[in-house]
């Protein structure tokens, strides 16, 4: 008798974990359609032509066409603003890592006075709504010539990006272990060598992940690129500034564009986000 | 002597950046919300307090960060669990659960517009399932609560992906030791997650508070693609009184606003939050 409701105990258990496993399994399906649905959504019209994206009722799966991301391509001022947003871009990549790489190999690697100073600094930054420093940039920058340039832009945007790039690569310098410098030292190395030939060769895909996140930082931002540019609007600026007047498919292929590159960095630099989040706790 | 100046030089340059361009132009705004030709006066928050858009727009913003921060620490809590009983393709799921990350505010706006929008993806559903009739109009100028759901949606799903971040790197920094003590004195996964996470979790919680309760404040893309100027928000009217109505030492007094109300929820986290050094891990 005792024996016939151990397994029959034995197999409830096995059954309620079998059905445990299942919820967790649907859980995380759930979770995961509900990111990914919305962005399927927004591809279906941007595949669409403009007929498609503006009937009723709509069809959930794209037409295949690509009227709608040839006229946004082709709509005035949307090459334009697409090279300024890459430049933009490009300028706050080099700009924050070349700032930001060498406090990040300070902080790993030294201790003096004023380091707690420069880490407050740092961190301060992230309780500051940083967007509206443009407002009195844009004075600023009327005085000195810089003014709706993209380089004007990409020093806002660096001070976006730099606590970033200095919290990461203080993160990777730490990571390695101080005795490799040390050791290609007494080997003869100086210091400038000893970087160059053991640290940077194995810092380099992190610093270039670090570099990607800056890039990703301003191509996504609105509300700077739209108070600092008038002619030279960026493509965030430009969709902007168009929402009210521009038809439907302008809009979606415009969001298509700004989701895409977005979503291949963001892949590019996965392994280097919980790093770079786990040390900036402290 | 080279050991003792090198690290200051290689700060240098950074150290120069933010303070021309975070500290300095921090203290030219308010500098600009304060004065006029030179001169210190409190008219320009005068009229910005008497503008009739100025409550709405503190409030909603009020509002819409009430609605999304305490939800999304919710969830992100729940997802970085799951996340943390996952075994094979638990990189893949991390990785679609942050794609958000990636996604702009405005771009986040376009995407949920697609749905929200009058011939969208929700009126189309609704209709083959025989609910409605002709399509309905969420997003038009009298519909100010269904824009607001539909900011609060958009902003859920654009920027839980942040606080899941942060706190699965939190999770990892707990030792694991902890939890199979608890175990073995029998206390289940609820107690375990109250007693052990939840308590040691709190730097994170606190970072991540901190961050997404500054970026609701700056709520402002989302806001225009969904509902235009229907939804008035801080930020919003900041860009407004800068552009469209000329006035820049209002939007400076805007921008002070903003900045005050960061800085008095940053101090209240740290605070209410804080961890004694001797019980950090």
């Amino acid at each position: 008798m005792t024996a016939v409701t151990a397994t029959e105990t034995v197999a409830a258990t096995a059954d309620i974990r079998k059905r445990g496993r299942l919820v967790f399994a649907a859980t995380i399906i759930i979770l995961c359609a509900w990111v990914l649905a919305p962005i399927y959504l927004l591809v279906v019209n941007a595949l669409s032509s403009p007929d498609q994206v503006n009937a009723f009722p709509k069809s959930f799966v794209p037409g295949f066409e690509t009227d709608s991301i040839a006229f946004f391509m082709g709509f005035a001022g949307v090459a334009k603003a697409l090279f300024n947003s890459i430049l933009v871009a490009c300028i706050t990549m080099a700009l924050s890592i070349g700032l930001g790489a060498p406090a990040g190999y300070a902080l790993s690697r030294f201790e003096f006075r004023g380091k707690g100073v420069f880490r407050i600094m740092v961190l301060m930054t992230r309780a500051f709504p940083l967007p509206l420093l443009a407002l009195p940039l844009a004075v600023l920058f009327i005085r000195t010539g810089l003014d709706d340039t993209a380089l004007g832009l990409a020093l806002v945007h660096t001070t976006l990006a730099l606590p970033f790039a200095v919290l990461i690569t203080f993160s990777l310098f730490s990571g390695i272990p101080v005795e490799l410098e040390e050791a290609a030292w007494t080997l003869g190395c100086t210091r400038v060598q000893a970087f160059r030939k053991v640290v940077l060769p194995l810092v380099l895909p992190g610093i270039a992940a670090s570099a990607v996140f800056a890039f990703v930082i301003s191509w996504n931002e609105v509300f700077a690129a739209a108070v600092l540019t008038i002619e030279n609007r960026t493509l965030t600026a430009f969709l902007l500034q168009n929402l009210d007047v521009s038809p439907l498919h302008l809009k979606f292929a415009g969001g298509a564009v700004l989701v895409v590159p977005a979503l291949i960095f963001i892949f590019a630099v996965r392994k280097y986000l919980f790093a770079m989040w786990g040390i900036a706790n402290r | 002597m080279q050991q003792r100046t090198l690290p200051y030089l290689l700060l240098l340059p950074a150290t120069l950046f933010l303070c021309v361009f975070f500290i300095y132009p921090f203290l030219l705004v308010a500098w600009q919300a304060i004065s006029q030709d030179g001169a210190l006066t409190l008219e320009h928050f005068r009229t910005m307090a008497g503008h009739w858009k100025f409550s709405t727009a503190f409030w909603n913003t009020m509002l819409l960060a009430l609605a999304v921060v305490p939800v999304q620490l919710a969830l992100a809590l729940f997802m970085a669990t799951l996340v943390t009983r996952m075994g094979a393709g638990r990189d893949v799921i991390l990785y679609i659960w942050t794609i958000p990350l990636g996604i702009s505010d405005l771009a986040a706006g376009i995407i949920w517009l697609a749905i929200f929008e009058q011939t969208g993806f929700l009126n189309s559903i609704l209709s083959s399932l025989g609910v409605i009739n002709q399509p309905v109009t969420w997003l038009g100028y009298q519909d100010k609560a269904t824009i607001f759901l539909a900011v609060v949606l958009a902003e859920l799903w654009r920027a839980t992906a942040i606080v899941l971040v942060i706190l699965v790197a939190g999770m990892g920094l707990i030792p694991k030791e902890y939890y199979e003590a608890a175990e073995v004195f029998g206390a289940g996964p609820w107690k375990r997650f109250v007693r052990i996470t939840l308590p040691l979790l709190r730097p994170s919680i606190q970072t991540a508070l901190i961050l997404r309760t500054i970026l609701a404040f700056e709520v402002f893309a989302v806001v225009a693609a969904l509902g235009g100027t229907n939804l008035p928000v801080l930020m919003g009217e900041t860009y407004q009184w800068q552009f469209a109505l000329q006035d820049r030492h209002v939007a400076a007094a805007y921008a002070l606003v903003i900045l005050a109300i960061s800085i008095a929820f940053t101090l209240v986290f740290l605070r209410t939050l804080r961890v004694p050094k001797e019980a950090q891990v």
